[in-house]
């Protein structure tokens, strides 16, 4: 394994940086989308509630491969040109953005109701009380699911490997095929995967023990 | 573009997606099986604390679950012929689905068997039954009834996370339908548009189930 980070060293960083780089630009869009489309699900707007049900039903239950592979093979031919790495970013933001949403749905949920009625009887309009007072206490409950969120946000980026996206996966593959040392290849990408998520992952479970 | 939706969906071409549909169920079914059963013992093992074993399990289980499953799909299918080992295509994706969905589910029986209340288990011991026949009769009962929500999404993303295949090669819908629009590019949306549907009512028929069960536990 430590021949191939020193044979291989650069190509494996190039795609760390890659991996990281999409999926913090999935990240930040994913969050507003999805805080977008949680909020519209809260919503007094029937018309709303219904346009953001059939976004997160639609984003979460088909594969992100397929969504990728949509961005990928579609929109060049009648839309766009794209590279690998915008349409694997792209395909990503949409399907995390989904689970956000109900992540965040769930973060408004377990604010005490009272909050709300409490804001409205002072004089807030639904949106002032939601972005002034029931966001804010929301946010807490919901850091640990998002980071978790964040650690399958990075996971999956390892499809940006299918579209030609130069990420850590795709360079693993690259690397295993020149090298023929498959286990070896495969370790080294795992452990620049665990570098990233495992820290995430406890930090997380930290956070979660010390609200409950 | 009629045109193009009656060509793509030839009776030949349908068969041959709903043959994939089957790849991809029978691939799931076997996986949810056995990751429901290594899970749920892995899940305990590492609840009940026996010395060394539980630690060592606890830090596999977390290494594999940070891991992308694609990574572990190579692994299994690349990585295990350089071992010796040869597995074919189908039994390769089946082995990596359930090593990998095994330690999401190990940590979803074992959050589930923690948040039982653990007055159950002294109660039990106090009325004479031993630790494993507490875990068994009284906390394990009570703790499958608070995780089967989570269970059942964790399974909606095994059938999704069963299109990750395809870069093994694995005959499924995703694979299918690319063989298909691979010959006539005009049925490149017809495809797309066919294979999501068939995923989303597959998803979408089991989160209903999930949301059923957890209105009745409620």
């Amino acid at each position: 394994m430590i021949h191939i980070f020193q044979a291989y060293g650069g190509t494996l960083l190039y795609g760390l940086g890659q991996t990281l780089l999409c999926s913090v630009i999935a990240l930040v869009f994913s969050l507003i989308l999805g805080t977008f489309f949680a909020l519209l699900e809260e919503s007094p707007n029937k018309f709303g509630r219904v346009v953001a049900r059939i976004y997160i039903e639609v984003f979460r239950n088909i594969p992100l491969l397929v969504i990728t592979m949509f961005f990928y093979v579609v929109f060049p031919l009648y839309v766009i040109k794209m590279n690998g790495f915008t349409a694997g970013t792209i395909g990503l933001t949409l399907y995390t953005s989904a689970f956000i949403a109900e992540t965040v749905r769930a973060g408004i949920g377990s604010v005490d109701p009272g909050q709300m009625e409490g804001a409205r009887a002072n004089g807030l309009s639904f949106w002032q009380a939601m972005r002034f007072i029931i966001l804010p206490q929301a946010f807490r409950y919901v850091i640990p699911p998002l980071g978790n969120q964040f650690v399958n946000l990075v996971k999956n980026s390892s499809t940006l490997a299918f579209v030609g996206g130069f990420d850590l996966m795709y360079q693993g593959n690259v690397i295993a095929s020149n090298s023929l040392q498959t286990i070896a290849a495969y370790a080294s990408v795992g452990v620049l995967y665990l570098i990233i998520t495992l820290p995430i992952s406890y930090y997380m479970r930290y956070l979660e023990k010390r609200l409950a | 573009m009629l045109q193009n939706f009656i060509g793509a969906y030839s009776p030949d071409n349908l068969r041959y997606l709903f043959g994939g549909l089957g790849i991809t169920l029978l691939v799931s079914v076997v996986s949810i099986v056995g990751s429901f059963i290594i899970g749920s013992i892995l899940g305990i093992i590492r609840y009940v604390k026996i010395k060394y074993v539980s630690a060592i399990i606890g830090v596999i289980i977390d290494v594999i679950r940070n891991l992308p499953l694609i990574l572990i799909l190579f692994f299994t299918y690349f990585g295990l012929p350089n071992l010796g080992v040869k597995p074919e295509i189908i039994p390769a994706a089946i082995l990596a689905m359930t090593i990998f969905e095994s330690t999401m589910l190990a940590e979803i029986v074992r959050s589930g068997i923690q948040a039982v209340d653990s007055g159950q288990m002294e109660g039990a011991r106090a009325n004479g039954l031993t630790y494993w026949q507490g875990l068994w009769y009284i906390v394990l009962p009570q703790a499958l009834n608070k995780m089967i929500p989570a269970i059942v999404s964790q399974f909606i993303s095994l059938v999704k996370d069963t299109s990750l295949a395809t870069i093994i090669l694995l005959p499924e819908m995703l694979y299918r339908s690319q063989i298909i629009y691979g010959q006539n590019t005009n049925y490149i949306i017809p495809m797309f548009l066919a294979i999501a549907v068939m995923y989303f009512i597959v998803c979408y028929l089991l989160s209903v189930l999930a949301r059923y069960l957890e209105k009745r536990q409620a």
